[in-house]
């Protein structure tokens, strides 16, 4: 569906040479332990491995069996073991296990643990504790950016968002770092890097370090710019439902990897199947960015015309059908497929978002973003609760409200709180607690009443430590200003104003017309200003740590240029296919192109069960 | 890390070396191995030893002497980092400055942190086709702690033990921190709380927040709960203690774990939720010791006709109230398991409480019960339709639990807005309220388009008839 205002947009840059480098990588270090092997894979690296790799690959290679790693005992009876992990402590240790479980039985091995994307201290430390240090060998494997498309670079780093946001916890920084220097020495020099955050500007630090270590080859730069952002900058888009087509698809099916699993109700047989959801798919292609409202009449306009295009072969001569043979009809027939795909998924979720009262949710939702009506909201949001309707729903609607409304009163604060843990169980005083934490959920403050709470603790207690503990973790815990952000950037749109979904006028159309992501906003601001300037109070309203940074050597900065059009976006701490559809949008009418690089491809459920897992 | 020489050695041999053992049988592997061994456990000794020579070999500058391939490769390192601008300027990253005016301290460091490689540097010739690029240019003698940083965050061997004095380990963990980079902090801190007594290393990290948010994490991860919570004395760890009920599976126990959380310091807010949880298990156990007797007994109708499908241990309260409202609906207010008496002793407000028992009757087709939680007398004894909840709401619980349409169409009717009822009387086929709405509106052409809904021949279809040709209708079109 054309909406371009600019129709000259630059050509991407080709990501495969990324996929060939880890894949060579991989194969390399598997060929350090020669002969036959049993190759054990962290549970989480096998979809990402898929996309780099296949059994074939693994088999030349020697590997003999394939296991996925259980933390139970082994049951290989190889002569030597390969493991292909996480730096995760909780996978050493079990491996360390296994080593020692192999000690005792007298049992004779090779092991060799490869790290990916890198090996931290932290585990060969377990490994020196655990007396297997010098037992087993270790290796990285910088498998760290993975194409999921042509626009989309993952580093499939999930726990980056609770390690970095709720823990405080570095251990990625540097990862992302070395990522961005990645692209930066294929596909550099960058002209200029713009940024928001503190993950941002560490990162940015980290990536600077290493250019300035290493050597930068002269060539034509095919990216031109690069907008580093922190995903606690905007907490708010994330939180709100999806529907764009892509944005829906992952909400309800979950895309993993780039890849979804479709079930029995959408394929309308027995089976379920596995699709790949890029731009090769020439139907998902065009409907991935629409507002849902459209992809209805999208998808029986391209039945018609498939219908068409199989009806040509009537009245046709034999030759004729010979061409339409060898040369429509494979294409014609995946298209059938595809197609019938995507409108047994769009049923799916019609089916789905009609049961769970859809519109009455959106339009909750589209209070909150306004601040209109909050009581009725308020008591919507209990209502949910009350119900025990989805547990993970009743706590994006509690976040929302309180990064909206800048936290709750604490009257409503208490008593939410109180519904909540009556409906789900007082276990989830822990999850309170990282919303907490993150700023995703909190009471208004009058005042400081924060530090004379934390002066009676810290008495309560007689400990020093307690004070500033309590700032530790109220350090990123930050006020939202989400109100005076949305008058300042414009986010919500006039209510009174008509939108068409269909030409839409602006990013707003990925939330049915009733919000502008902020995240993209601000891209979109900083772009078009070329630098921060004008920006003062919006930086200030977001907590600052805004950069911009000019390269000099060898960047091309010409207009003419095409590279200076193209737009390196790094989310830190994972992006929602709904902003990648606005900065495509964004791309189209300002003749960019977007790249999108993500810690990991994230949406509201992600998001929040992040936050039930991490309980400190 | 902690890498001694000897160490150093056997982590190429066990590591690096691994590529040129391509055609090696595996005799000679193990030979390999027995030999690692065996430099293992000569280590203490050749660390000594090592040291004093080491040091005669170290220049001024600090660089060994003697190792060409060194210097080629750090001239060509260094001049490579002079010569070229920094393409991009730094920012300010908010790390608490260091000084790095580290004068005596850096003289020092050339002795402490001498113990460079000349041997290693030869070593490295063979490995070198398989290290990552970043090791390729230095063996360094640098030790300063800025320097030991750096080479940590390339992955390069460091020796840590260099840095004794508290001073030298701290001026470490705050170049780590400056940084960014938190493998690199969290190894300093490994290392940290290895060489520092425990109530050092804390002290020293209440004023090092992000140092602090390293180790915090670092603890978990490792489940050092003891030593976690030893840190954690402030707010979050009496929520921490308590967490530790997730791992008693013994409903008993774990009641017993809750009873004895109560003392401690929670906020009054968290500790009423505390108490709240203990209560509730304490009923739970209760409740369902009862029950699973009732049940296994055989006597008790409602148990037979829909047996339990799950125990009520560890269920949350609304759900418990609903076990309640399902089970032991009429029970007298003075059980355990009476709906009111869970109601009263937990606060549940009037929207909870009717929510949940509409859902719980409604379940079990109880129309009568449902209709009577709506029933209130006003003063004059009539009795009308009341609800804490939207009828709206009503008319949805009751269909997600499959209510007749007659039960559905009283609640329909009860919807204010006449829109929305309309709506709801569409969608869940009340037609009687649709045809009589219309009929109210005296919307000719909307009752005519509802023809086509109803089915044909049906009483609805003739009651549409009958009103549509019905004279005495002043129709507004």
């Amino acid at each position: 569906m054309a909406h371009s205002a600019r129709r000259d947009s630059p050509e991407l840059p080709d990501f495969s040479m990324l996929k060939r480098l880890v894949k060579d990588q991989l194969i390399y270090l598997l060929e350090q332990l020669p002969g036959k092997k049993d190759l054990f894979i962290e549970a989480d690296l096998m979809s990402p491995l898929d996309r780099i790799a296949n059994v074939s690959i693994l088999k030349q290679h020697e590997v003999d069996k394939l296991y996925k790693v259980e933390y139970k005992p082994v049951m290989s009876t190889s002569e030597q073991l390969c493991f292909l992990i996480r730096p995760r402590i909780q996978t050493v240790k079990w491996i360390c296990d296994v080593v020692n479980a192999d000690k005792t039985a007298g049992k004779c091995r090779r092991y060799k643990l490869i790290f990916t994307p890198q090996k931290f201290y932290a585990c060969e430390a377990v490994l020196e504790e655990e007396g297997i240090f010098g037992d087993v060998s270790t290796d990285e494997w910088t498998f760290n950016l993975l194409p999921l498309d042509e626009d989309i670079l993952s580093l499939e780093l999930p726990e980056f968002f609770q390690d970095y946001f709720l823990a405080g916890d570095q251990r990625w920084v540097r990862t992302a770092g070395t990522a961005l220097h990645l692209l930066h020495s294929l596909y550099g020099p960058f002209s200029k890097v713009y940024g928001i955050g503190r993950c941002s500007k560490m990162v940015y630090e980290l990536w600077r370090e290493q250019v300035e270590e290493g050597e930068q080859k002269a060539h034509q730069a095919e990216i031109g710019k690069v907008f580093l952002i922190d995903r606690d900058v905007d907490f708010v888009t994330p939180l709100c439902s999806q529907v764009v087509y892509e944005g829906l698809v992952d909400d309800i099916f979950r895309i993993k990897c780039g890849c979804v699993e479709f079930g029995p109700d959408v394929t309308s047989s027995d089976k379920s199947v596995k699709v790949m959801l890029n731009s090769q798919d020439k139907v998902f292609n065009e409907i991935r960015n629409e507002h849902f409202s459209n992809v209805f009449g999208f998808l029986s306009q391209k039945a018609r015309n498939l219908q068409t295009a199989y009806d040509k072969r009537r009245g046709m001569d034999i030759k004729q059908i010979k061409a339409f043979v060898s040369e429509e009809l494979k294409g014609l027939k995946q298209e059938h497929r595809q197609l019938s795909l995507h409108i047994g998924a769009s049923e799916s979720i019609m089916k789905k978002k009609t049961k769970q009262d859809f519109q009455e949710l959106l339009k909750t939702e589209h209070s909150l973003l306004e601040g209109f009506e909050i009581r009725e909201c308020i008591s919507f949001i209990e209502e949910h609760m009350n119900r025990q309707v989805s547990m993970i729903e009743s706590l994006r609607l509690l976040c929302l409200l309180s990064i909206t409304e800048n936290g709750l009163l604490p009257k409503d604060y208490r008593s939410l709180k109180a519904q909540y843990l009556q409906s789900y169980g007082v276990d989830h005083l822990f999850t309170f607690v990282s919303l907490r934490q993150l700023g995703l959920l909190v009471e208004q403050q009058p005042g400081d009443t924060l530090t004379v709470m934390e002066s009676k603790v810290g008495k309560l207690v007689n400990d020093k430590t307690a004070g500033k503990l309590t700032d530790a973790f109220s350090s990123l815990a930050k006020k939202s200003n989400f109100r005076a952000l949305s008058r300042k950037l414009s986010l919500v749109p006039k209510s009174d104003e008509e939108y068409d979904l269909r030409v839409p006028r602006d990013m707003a159309y990925i939330f049915s017309g009733a919000y502008i992501p902020l995240s993209c906003k601000l891209i979109e601001q900083v772009l078009e200003r070329d630098s921060w300037t004008g920006l003062e109070e919006v930086t200030r309203l977001l907590n600052g740590h805004e950069f911009a940074a000019a390269g000099s050597s060898g960047a091309d900065l010409s207009e003419k240029n095409d590279a200076q059009r193209i737009i390196l976006v790094m989310f830190l701490g994972g992006c929602t296919f709904s902003e990648i559809s606005a900065l495509r949008f964004l791309g189209r009418e300002r003749g960019y192109r977007f790249i999108v690089v993500t810690t990991a491809i994230t949406n509201s459920s992600r998001l929040l069960e992040a936050l039930l897992d991490n309980h400190v | 890390m902690m890498k001694s020489k000897a160490d150093e050695e056997d982590f190429w041999n066990s590591s690096k070396c691994k590529p040129f053992t391509f055609d090696d049988e595996d005799d000679e592997f193990s030979k390999l191995k027995e030999s690692k061994q065996t430099v293992k456990n000569i280590r203490p000794l050749v660390d000594e030893d090592e040291d004093e020579d080491d040091v005669e070999k170290i220049s001024w500058s600090g660089e060994p002497v003697g190792s060409i391939s060194w210097s080629v490769r750090e001239t060509a390192a260094s001049s490579q980092r002079t010569e070229r601008e920094p393409a991009f300027p730094k920012i300010n990253t908010d790390t608490p400055a260091i000084s790095r005016s580290l004068s005596g301290y850096s003289l020092s460091a050339l002795f402490k942190g001498g113990t460079a490689q000349s041997d290693s540097s030869v070593r490295l010739y063979a490995p070198e086709l398989r290290k990552p690029k970043s090791e390729y240019k230095d063996i360094v003698s640098d030790w300063s702690p800025e320097h030991t940083v750096q080479r940590m965050q390339q992955g390069k061997v460091v020796h840590l033990e260099k840095f004794r004095s508290l001073q030298d380990k701290l001026l470490l963990l705050d170049f780590a921190v400056s940084a960014h980079d938190g493998n690199v902090i969290t190894a300093v801190l490994i290392y940290l709380k290895r060489t520092l007594s425990k109530e050092v290393l804390f002290r020293e990290l209440e004023s090092r927040q992000t140092a602090l948010r390293h180790f915090i994490h670092y603890l978990t991860e490792t489940r050092d709960q003891r030593l976690l919570l030893e840190l954690l004395r402030s707010r979050t760890s009496p929520l921490l203690q308590y967490k530790e009920h997730l791992s008693i599976a013994d409903e008993n126990k774990r009641r017993d774990f809750l009873k004895s959380c109560l003392s401690l310091p929670f906020s009054p807010e968290d500790s009423a939720h505390v108490q709240d949880h203990y209560t509730l298990l304490e009923r739970q156990i209760i409740i369902e010791a009862t029950d699973r007797h009732a049940e296994r007994g055989g006597k008790v109708e409602i148990f037979q006709k829909f047996p339990r499908r799950a125990s009520i241990l560890n269920m949350p309260l609304i759900t418990t109230l609903y076990y309640c409202c399902f089970y032991h609906y009429h029970e007298s207010e003075g059980t355990y398991s009476s709906p009111l008496n869970i109601r009263q002793t937990f606060r549940i407000s009037d929207k909870q409480y009717f929510v949940t028992a509409l859902a719980a009757r409604a379940k079990l087709k109880a129309w009568s019960d449902v209709d009577a939680l709506f029933t209130s007398r006003n003063w004059l004894g009539f009795t009308r339709k009341k609800s804490p909840l939207s009828f709206q709401r009503v008319v949805d619980i009751l269909h997600r639990n499959s209510a007749p349409t007659q039960v559905l169409q009283e609640y329909v009717g009860l919807v204010d807005d006449s829109d929305l009822r309309i709506s709801l009387a569409q969608k869940h086929k009340c037609h009687d309220i649709v045809i009589n709405t219309y009929r109210d509106l005296k919307d000719r052409q909307l009752l005519l388009g509802y023809l086509s809904k109803v089915e044909r021949g049906s009483a609805e279809a003739g009651k549409i008839n009958q009103l549509l040709s019905n004279q005495q209708i002043r129709w507004r079109n």
